[in-house]
């Protein structure tokens, strides 16, 4: 017969529970369960309430709700029977918590079977005790304890020990009255006891300095004699763990002895030998070994500084990390990450070994190993790891690659001792693991080879040779695209040739066929295609005698599918064809990229302006934007007969010129700008508007970013609004729609509530900028409350005139909108006199008109901003 | 401090679970699975110990071992040492409860801690107790577990439950 089968119905249940197959017929079960113990509660039945309870553990397990139960576990706690006991004292660990009211009842019970003749029934006390005290409960019976700690019978003893630690982490403040009896445990000759003795003291240690003082005093000596004793002691297979006498104690004493020996050159002293001794002569052949050799190994690097046991200590260390078990180098590897503190010297001794654990099979002792080399790199040390990294690169398995590389990367861009060392292992690194490299790290890359001037020619033939080997890794791509559009003249004169360098003979049209693979290749995404049409582009002028050929590929692409390149194609092209004027100046090469500017970008809260500024970042000096900076401006309708005098040295003014917009303002990014992607043209961007109306100045909200998307399709938005200052024509073809200033951007909302019979709606203005001012009227005619009126008025407010003003507005499809012509196409300067425009908007659906924002356009040539 | 221990079947199935923090029936449950779902994802020949900080917060670690079809898991903190827990796992439990339920641990121990589970939350209470270690030796717990043992049995010789007449070894 089970002494512990609680009837066969339990196991009936639980037969019932295992046979269920499906969730809900586990539920079902459960349900029946429940409903039965909860009748045989009402009828307070007491013959079947401990085997009810049992079964009320078990659904508990399974995760249902049992707290009906309680009260039948402190009814079965007060019961006299030690069955009924036991069950009563599992339920109240399993469901009660110490915050719960009822366990204030039990207290009474507690008292009394603490104080029970019967040894194991003040056993089980204590252990519901020392499981669920609450602090009041802590105070009530710490002296019961207290006199349990010199019971007679051991195992009452060491359950007292640890229930006391319960009370004083409850309640410190009866810490002092454990401290005696504590340090008397210490002497204790039965293993069980001296353990927990040692747990308490620990503890005590933790909660109250005053007993850390007392034990420093009293206890030191004693303990480092019984830590001889036990690594002395022949072979006791009590408490043997695989050959090892006793690990549990030694690692205990090990413990208390490190917190005492913290911040105490005194104590440390006590304790030099005997560490000295467990950590020389403990065998390490086997787990429970190597789990005293850890803990010493911790207790050494914790206690005050003794320089020979902490070499002593890390080279256990180092011994761990060749272990053939994966735990323990696991452990070792842990505990070299915070050695590296205490002694850096130390630890970079065994450099090569914890290299070794960066190829180990198991990843998390990969992934700990990599973050170790990662502290450990210095300037002195980085070109051998960085080597030994990207050589392990090659053979590393997928899932760690993105890892290492942004470690590899942190690493070179961190203690790079010279730029041409930082470009070549980027180099390595970008053409083994191209594509698990972040944006910010190929975009630092092109700052730093722009800075490199004596170098421009060695990286773009470098670039060149590993772009010809292989074009699998996107960011090498695109970092060679870059160059050769930047610097295609020194790839084809080997110009700045370096004595390392083997000579390379390419062609003009070499250099074309490459850019033209970017752009036909169809693994590559538009970032890269369109980033190899601006090369393209760019070479045009670098290479005359390819410029036909130029002109064919671009005129290819004007076909594209792809709506960027499209436009670029036509805008190239159009460029290309009738403004030879402009040209040059367009493609003329990237100035220095400004490195503080970057990394001030890198480390602010604007991760998206560095991913729009990344094909071509470039300094924005009081906002005057250089075109040569960037040729990949909207050019377009520059064959109207009324566009501005084209051809101008200082790109700036140009711009200015042909604005009439101020430009100032895109100094000052705002700071919720998204972008939905790196995009290839140019657009200031205007957003950050928060509800409207009325908006406020969004002069502030500037951002430099695009959004190629957006511009090109002014359908999508419910008012776009074109002011092509100087530019009459065709304002409604996709191509002329570039070039927008993206002002609201789907962040301003509107939320005009149109009631439907609301007889007066005030005017709003709509949208307000430093050069420009909306505002709506509304109005309904009485009996058709479906349409509104709006009545749009454009102001000029800055100094100089729109011409061939256009407004567009776009709407949801449930929506009918009408636009009259406007009063005008040219809007005066400076606010002397304005456009009206009436919109007719017709809601088929009943209720109210909202009215969202998603972006008003003011459009403008943007060139060379990024 | 331990934390937790948990006996949970290589379907997910908890098997034993007991929380030496109070946690309420949703968490711990919260807690099962997803130690489960980090467990039953690890490949075999890896290392015992997981970084538990996802799942139960700061300063967590957690140590398995996988026998036959089930996962026996300690969670616990800093004050303790990974590989002394990790012997307490594969030395001391497995002994005392091939001992105790004196059947081959290997073999078929989830049928026996699923019909056993209040002796194996017994047993538990005899080696930790509220979060610490009380006891290391295999034989002296035994020792303890058998005194409960005969206690019980003295106790429901008198008692007035029925008992079955199959035994409690059928199954």
């Amino acid at each position: 017969m089970n002494p512990f089968s609680s009837g066969t119905r339990l196991r009936d249940m639980i037969r019932a529970i295992r046979a269920c197959k499906t969730a809900a017929e586990e539920r079902a079960v459960v349900r029946k369960e429940c409903a039965a113990i909860r009748a045989a509660i009402n009828e307070n039945d007491q013959d079947y309430r401990h085997r009810n309870l049992a079964k009320l553990m078990f659904i508990h397990m399974l995760g249902y709700p049992t707290h009906f139960g309680q009260m039948e576990c402190l009814k079965l706690i007060a019961s006299t029977g030690f069955p009924e006991k036991r069950i009563g004292y599992l339920g109240l660990m399993l469901l009660l918590d110490e915050r719960q009211e009822v366990l204030m009842l039990v207290t009474n019970s507690l008292k009394q079977d603490l104080n029970h003749s019967n040894q194991y029934i003040v056993g089980l006390a204590l252990c519901a005790l020392g499981n669920i005290s609450s602090a009041e409960m802590a105070r009530d019976l710490a002296p019961d304890v207290e006199r349990l700690l010199q019971f007679r019978d051991p195992n009452i003893r060491k359950k007292a020990a640890l229930c006391s630690i319960r009370i004083i982490k409850k309640v410190p403040d009866l810490a002092e009255n454990f401290m005696h009896p504590a340090s008397s445990l210490l002497k204790e000759k039965h293993h069980g006891v001296l353990i927990t003795g040692v747990q308490l003291c620990t503890d005590l240690c933790k909660v109250s300095s005053e007993a850390l003082e007392y034990f420093r005093e009293n206890c030191i000596e004693g303990l480092v004699k019984t830590l001889r004793d036990i690594a002395n002691s022949p072979y006791s297979p009590e408490y043997d763990i695989a050959g090892i006498t006793d690990p549990f104690l030694h690692i205990r004493l090990l413990k208390l002895l490190r917190i005492l020996g913290q911040g105490d050159a005194g104590a440390s002293d006590c304790m030099t030998d005997i560490l000295a001794q467990v950590a020389s002569r403990t065998e390490s052949n086997k787990n429970a070994g190597n789990a005293i050799l850890y803990e010493c190994v911790e207790t050494i690097m914790s206690i005050e500084d003794n320089g020979g046991l902490r070499v002593l200590a890390i080279n256990i260390l180092g011994r761990f990390l060749s272990n053939r078990d994966n735990n323990i180098r696991y452990v070792g590897l842990n505990m070299l990450m915070k050695a590296i503190m205490v002694d850096a010297k130390a630890v970079q001794r065994h450099r090569a070994t914890i290299l070794e654990c960066v190829k180990d099979s198991d990843a998390s002792i990969q992934k700990r190993a990599l973050e170790l080399v990662y502290l450990l790199v210095n300037e002195s040390n980085v070109k051998p790891l960085t080597k030994e990294l990207i050589e392990y690169l090659e053979v590393s398995n997928q899932e760690f690659k993105g890892d290492i590389t942004a470690k590899i990367c942190s690493l070179v861009e961190k203690f790079s001792p010279a730029k041409i060392w930082y470009i070549d292992q980027m180099l390595k690194v970008l053409s083994e693991a191209g594509n698990f490299v972040k944006d910010e790290v190929w975009h630092a890359l092109i700052i730093v080879i722009s800075n490199a001037s004596d170098l421009h020619g060695y990286t773009v033939r470098a670039l060149y040779r590993v772009f010809q080997a292989s074009t699998e890794q996107e960011s090498l791509v695109r970092v060679a695209v870059w160059c050769v559009g930047e610097y295609g003249d020194m790839l084809v004169n080997n110009v700045g040739m370096l004595d390392i360098e083997e000579p390379i003979t390419v062609t003009e049209s070499d250099a074309v066929d490459a850019m033209e693979v970017a752009i036909k290749c169809q693994r590559l995404g538009l970032t890269t295609k369109a980033m190899a049409l601006i090369a393209l582009f760019k070479l045009s002028s670098r290479f005359p005698s390819c410029s036909e050929r130029i002109k064919d590929i671009i005129v290819q692409n004007k076909r594209s599918l792809v709506l960027e390149l499209q436009q670029r194609s036509i805008e190239f092209s159009c460029i290309l064809q009738k403004h030879h004027n402009i040209r040059s100046a367009l493609v003329e090469r990237m100035p220095i990229l400004d490195e503080a500017t970057f990394t001030g970008r890198k480390a602010g809260s604007l991760p998206t302006a560095v991913s729009a500024s990344s094909i071509i970042p470039c300094n924005l000096p009081n906002g005057i934007a250089k075109p040569a900076a960037a040729p990949i401006g909207d050019l377009l309708d520059l064959s109207s007969d009324d566009a501005p005098p084209a051809p101008v040295s200082s790109g700036g003014d140009f711009l200015q010129d042909l604005l009439g917009v101020d430009l100032s303002p895109a100094s000052a990014p705002s700071g919720t700008s998204q972008s939905p992607k790196t995009g290839t043209d140019v657009l200031l961007d205007l957003l950050s508007i928060g509800t409207l109306p009325p908006v406020q100045s969004s002069s502030s909200a500037i951002d430099i970013l695009s959004s190629s998307h957006d511009n090109k399709a002014p359908v999508a938005n419910l008012n776009g609004l074109a002011s092509h200052s100087s530019l009459s024509a065709n304002a409604t073809s996709p191509a002329s729609s570039a070039g927008m200033m993206d002002l609201l951007n789907g962040t301003g909302a509107i939320t005009q509530k149109h009631e439907e019979n609301g007889p007066a709606y005030p005017s709003l203005v709509a949208y307000e900028s430093s050069t420009l001012r909306m505002t709506f009227n509304f109005s309904k005619q009485p009996g058709n409350p479906q349409t509104t009126f709006i009545q749009a008025t454009f102001t000029n407010l800055s100094p100089n005139v729109y011409n061939g003003f256009l407004f567009q507005a776009a709407v949801p499809k449930f929506l009918q909108l009408h636009l009259d012509p406007a009063s005008s196409n040219t809007l005066p300067a400076s606010g002397n006199g304005s456009i009206t425009q009436c919109l007719k908007v017709t809601n088929t659906q009943h209720g109210k008109l909202t009215l969202t924002w998603d972006g008003i356009y003011v459009g403008f040539l943007g060139l060379g901003l990024l | 401090m331990i934390k937790a221990v948990m006996v949970m079947n290589t379907q997910g199935k908890s098997r034993l679970a007991k929380f030496y923090e109070y946690l309420s029936v949703e968490k711990q449950q919260e807690l099962i699975r997803g130690v489960f779902s980090v467990l039953c994802s690890r490949a075999e020949n890896v290392s015992n110990f997981i970084d538990a900080e996802s799942i139960f917060g700061q300063d967590s670690r957690l140590v398995y071992k996988h026998f036959a079809t089930l996962y026996f898991v300690f969670v616990f903190d800093s004050s303790e040492n990974e590989l002394a827990v990790l012997d307490l796992i594969q030395d001391v439990l497995p002994s005392v409860f091939v001992e105790t339920l004196d059947k081959c641990f290997q073999n078929v121990c989830e049928l026996d801690i699923v019909f056993n589970y209040s002796k194996i939350h017994t047993i538990l209470d005899e080696m930790v107790f509220g979060g610490q270690v009380v006891e290391t030796s295999s034989s002296e717990i035994m020792k303890a577990v058998e005194e409960i043992s005969k206690l019980e049995a003295a106790s429901n010789a008198i008692s007035l439950i029925p008992k079955s007449a199959s035994g409690w070894r059928s199954r």
